[in-house]
């Protein structure tokens, strides 16, 4: 059936979300078949990839951000989704306290040890497998074994410093130990785990090292043994992979009728610097007829350059010099994704990852499905 | 794990030699039967349960099920958010069932994944390259 030809209204509304000073229109998609007559919307790999891009904005090892244009926000949502909550990663689970005279309780320090982002060889992490908590219905669990299993110590013992000058008051300078910090996790490799962890880069250690875990004045001393295990957000924060996992839609500004002098300097200023620029108007735009520019040559106008850079704050809504001017909305289809890692994997690796995971969920369920069906 | 046993310097730790070690499996120890068709079903109009999932394939299957053009309605819903189950309903036309309207989704997100794998791969390894 031969497509209907579109107008740019219908484009623009199937396009783009559109956002008004207090509210939102066209939110849903509605590229399924038969939403509209005679269009053909069913899924189709060869147009999927055809539509699909992927531009990056920056990639840093630990904090990259891409735009991802083409897929609808159930799929991008689910990648946001299991990078926050099912991407695995390893953290400190349990902590044998053998002794610990400082003033924070056990189980107050126990909590702080399992936040502290661990990294290590990334091959060797890879390599580890899933230790499975005892349960009601397995009470065994599994045998910590070095497979499953990360075990770290601290041991740290505060006493008076000799060499510190008289009247000094500085508690750091007055005793040995006197602030604990992450770094002063030991690891303690077992079996296989040399292979991969023996190397400074490396063993499993806190991502940051200046991370301050307790306080202790002479006298006091921490004596304590962890068992790091794989782990994934949904069980517990600490093992989510990433800091921040988010994305945003692509803003789009549309000025629909001329903004010109003053008021391209106030419209300037309603948007974050880099978004708007002020131009002149050319002979050739005030010379048609019926373009707003009649007669303002050499004046300035506003013109979008940036969008990415936009926030959408609608502040430019608010002023009634640009009311029926200015059209703001979102791209539908592009989703500027925003990832930070905690330190054990770099962030284009866990997005990767997640579509992994989302994969593999798929597969799962096709089994179940197919094991129901016999 | 008894807390008397680990005031020896060394925990007791199997050889990961003499065990082979598990296959990836799931994080959470979940039943192999995870879907259910639920009662009043029939052939081109069901509910499954699906248990332990949320949001995150509920929602991505139910946009693919509804590019399917054999499918006349798909909606997903969590019924109770302190349960871990996940219900999605497929209702499809004559010359298909639910079952298969439901397996070509699962199949249809798989070769989306790998797509989106592939473009992400190509891109970056442009901007910088491969190590």
């Amino acid at each position: 059936m031969p497509v209907p030809a579109l107008s740019e209204a219908d484009l623009d509304r199937r396009k783009n979300v559109g956002i008004n000073l207090e509210t939102v229109t066209h939110v849903q998609s509605t590229d399924f078949p038969g939403h509209y007559p005679g269009e053909d919307h069913s899924w189709s790999l060869e147009k999927f990839r055809n539509n699909l891009r992927v531009e990056f904005h920056h990639n840093d090892q630990y904090d990259a951000s891409f735009s991802l244009i083409g897929v609808d926000a159930a799929i991008a949502n689910a990648f946001r989704r299991i990078l926050i909550s099912e991407v695995p990663s390893l953290a400190i689970e349990y902590v044998f306290i053998h002794n610990n005279t400082s003033i924070i309780q056990d189980e107050v320090l126990a909590h702080r040890l399992g936040l502290v982002p661990l990294t290590g060889d990334k091959a060797g992490l890879n390599w580890l497998k899933w230790f499975k908590k005892p349960t009601e219905e397995d009470p065994e669990g599994s045998e910590p074994s070095d497979y499953n299993t990360v075990v770290m110590k601290l041991q740290v013992a505060c006493s008076r410093n000799p060499a510190a000058a008289r009247g000094e008051t500085d508690p750091t300078k007055l005793f040995h130990n006197a602030h604990v910090y992450a770094h002063q996790l030991t690891f303690h490799p077992a079996g296989r785990q040399r292979d991969y962890f023996s190397s400074p880069e490396g063993a499993i250690r806190s991502f940051h090292p200046n991370i301050l875990l307790a306080k202790l004045r002479p006298g006091q001393e921490i004596d304590l043994e962890m068992h790091c295990i794989k782990g994934i957000g949904a069980d517990h924060a600490k093992f989510s992979p990433v800091a921040t996992a988010s994305y945003r839609l692509f803003p789009d500004i549309k000025i629909m009728r001329p903004i010109l002098g003053d008021d391209a300097v106030k419209f300037q200023t309603c948007f974050p610097k880099g978004v708007i620029a002020l131009e002149d108007v050319t002979e050739e735009e005030a010379s048609r007829v019926g373009s707003g520019y009649e007669g303002h040559v050499g004046e300035k106008k506003a013109v979008v350059v940036n969008p990415y850079k936009d926030t959408v704050s609608r502040e430019c809504l608010r002023h009634d010099e640009f009311k029926d001017k200015v059209k703001l909305g979102r791209v539908r289809d592009h989703f500027i994704f925003h990832v930070e890692s905690t330190g054990q994997y770099d962030s284009d690796e866990l997005f990767i990852e997640s579509v992994k995971v989302l994969k593999v969920k798929c597969q799962r369920m096709k089994r179940s499905l197919a094991s129901m069906m016999r | 794990m008894p807390s008397g046993s680990n005031t020896a310097e060394d925990q007791h730790m199997a050889d990961a030699a003499m065990e082979h070690p598990p296959a990836p499996e799931p994080y959470i120890d979940l039943a192999d039967q995870r879907i259910r068709v639920l009662p009043g079903s029939t052939e081109t109009a069901a509910s499954f349960e699906f248990e332990g999932e949320d949001h995150t394939l509920g929602n991505a299957l139910r946009y693919i099920i509804m590019k399917n053009p054999d499918v006349e309605f798909c909606g997903y819903s969590i019924p109770h958010p302190s349960e871990a189950k996940m219900n999605i309903r497929i209702q499809t036309y004559e010359n298909t069932t639910a079952f298969d309207a439901l397996e070509k989704g699962l199949d249809d997100l798989m070769d989306l994944c790998d797509v989106v794998v592939d473009k992400f791969a190509a891109a970056k390894s442009a901007i910088k390259p491969p190590h």
